[in-house]
């Protein structure tokens, strides 16, 4: 077993890590600032004052909670038309291309419907972050900020939110380990992501246990790595105070 | 009720309400304080004393009654409630430092945003308020390397870093520990000397009899009872007022 685990690393080690892992990565860091983004933008959307834009939001953020991420995938999948993608996105592939890749507009589009649907769903529990880590601010920060006569603006940019990003930086880092892994259900569309990679090899070998485990334990480095660094940074963002 | 009042009051309330719910905390509060009169307010908790204080600058929007700040109705809509607001420094029982900035930062930030001062203007003013207090080794520190005491002082120096007309202080030495409400009650005394319009909310009775010219039992949502210090202590008339008195004077 050790055996060919260490054959199958030899062998096929640069499709995980080049191709595999390269794409679990990307894949994952577009959806975690793009969600961040719309989770931002969604959160504000929360806390206004007008009442049907609390409603979208809101109906937006229980809809994504509430249903499964891979009918999501599916979802948006099957439903951006290719052309949607291609208006919008197309300069992305073509600057791809001229930089030297040789991903298919095809694949290119099946990348994007993928990360459509990742950064959808990420972007509804992103705001959820987001909002918990400004309402975690002691409500007297705000108080004592209004009562020096500081508008509530002012307020919001000077006093709240530095202290509610300390709150939300670490979440969001957490946000990027879960992502990193949910993105293996988008190997059901053969994206080319560590999954996807392992089907493939899994297809060439006829071995299923040893490529699980070699894609296995670089889903427990990465994680691990991450996770430790996003611990040790919350720690230094604690001490600031 | 006509708009505007003789101004030798700096702050008049008039049949002030405030319910939060059901809960009618605030039942009818008119009260009148002259510039550089120093009033205590005492009371049990619960009693409203907080909200009547967070209504003198609006952080309670009391659903009726009038508040006059130099004969100006600021319960109008139109009124800018900032402007008011920089001519009153409120200091809070859990002092609400901003934790994310440097001791000075927290006095620099509101006078410089507002523009109050200019940046240079408003660090000079920061170091002399913390000379004054004892923190200007301080300067650059976070706040959340003070003590409580330190910390009050900070919050107190920030508010007066606006210049403010009349300071509000709710129960400011509550949450510290014995050993620091001194301190914290020097600074006060030093500033009222100074001539500085202040309403206290305190348990301190001590500091009460000895720096108010007027002193408020404020009970269930009512002024039950006002006088001097001597009346108030000494001489109380309301069965209430005794009662409470009795029960934290032991
Ligand atoms: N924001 C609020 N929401 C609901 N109830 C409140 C709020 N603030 C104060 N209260 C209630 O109003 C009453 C008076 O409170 P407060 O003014 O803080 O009294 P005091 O300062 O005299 O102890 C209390 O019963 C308190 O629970
Ligand atoms: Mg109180």
């Amino acid at each position: 077993m050790l055996e060919r685990i260490v054959i199958i690393w030899t062998g096929y080690w640069k499709m995980f890590l080049g191709e595999g892992l390269a794409i679990t990565l990307s894949l994952s860091a577009t959806t975690v600032v793009f969600g961040a983004i719309i989770g931002s933008a969604l959160a504000l959307m929360k806390m206004c004052r007008i009442l049907p834009v609390r409603w979208i939001a809101s109906a937006y953020i229980e809809v994504i909670r509430g249903t499964p991420m891979l009918l999501q995938l599916y979802f948006f999948y099957f439903m951006i038309p290719n052309s949607f993608v291609l208006t919008l996105f197309g300069w992305v592939h073509k600057l791809m291309i001229l930089f030297g890749s040789e991903v298919t507009q095809r694949d290119f589009v099946k990348f994007m419907c993928i990360a459509i649907a990742l950064i959808i769903n990420s972007s509804a529990y992103v705001s959820e972050v987001i909002r918990s880590g400004i309402q975690a601010v002691d409500r007297g920060q705000t108080e004592a900020s209004r009562s020096l006569g500081l508008s509530g603006k002012q307020t919001f940019f000077r006093i709240v939110l530095p202290q509610a990003v300390k709150n939300i930086l670490p979440a969001l880092g957490n946000e990027f380990v879960m992502i990193i892994k949910d993105t293996s259900l988008a190997s059901t569309f053969f994206i080319g992501d560590l999954m996807s990679v392992y089907n493939v090899v899994r297809g060439k070998t006829y071995l299923v246990m040893e490529p699980l485990i070699v894609v296995a334990a670089i889903y427990l480095v990465l994680t691990y790595v991450l996770s430790n660094l996003i611990a040790a940074w919350e720690r230094r963002l604690k001490k600031g105070d | 009720m006509t708009d505007k009042t003789p101004v030798e009051y700096i702050i008049e309330t008039v049949d002030l309400h405030k319910s939060f719910g059901n809960l009618h905390v605030l039942k009818g509060v008119s009260e009148r304080v002259r510039p550089g009169e120093v009033v205590s307010i005492i009371g049990p908790s619960g009693g409203g004393k907080s909200t009547f204080l967070r209504c003198l600058n609006l952080l309670e929007i009391p659903e009726r009654g009038h508040i006059f700040i130099h004969g100006v109705d600021i319960t109008k809509k139109g009124v800018d409630v900032n402007l008011h607001r920089r001519k009153m420094g409120m200091v809070f029982q859990l002092f609400n430092v901003f934790p994310h900035l440097t001791v000075e930062q927290n006095i620099t930030l509101a006078p410089v945003l507002t523009k109050k001062s200019t940046e240079k203007e408003a660090k000079e003013a920061a170091r002399a308020l913390l000379s004054r207090v004892g923190l200007y080794d301080k300067l650059n520190e976070k706040p959340g390397r003070l003590s409580g005491g330190q910390k009050q002082r900070l919050a107190i120096v920030r508010a007066l870093a606006m210049e403010p007309e009349v300071m509000l202080f709710d129960e400011p030495t509550s949450a510290l520990d014995p050993e620091m409400v001194g301190e914290v009650l020097d600074v006060i005394r030093e500033l009222v000397h100074g001539g500085m319009t202040t309403v206290i909310v305190t348990h301190e009775m001590g500091f009460a009899k000895e720096v108010s010219n007027r002193v408020l039992f404020m009970d269930d949502g009512v002024i039950a009872e006002e006088g001097t210090p001597d009346q108030i202590f000494n001489n109380p008339r309301n069965p209430r007022t005794r009662e409470f008195l009795s029960k934290v004077l032991q």
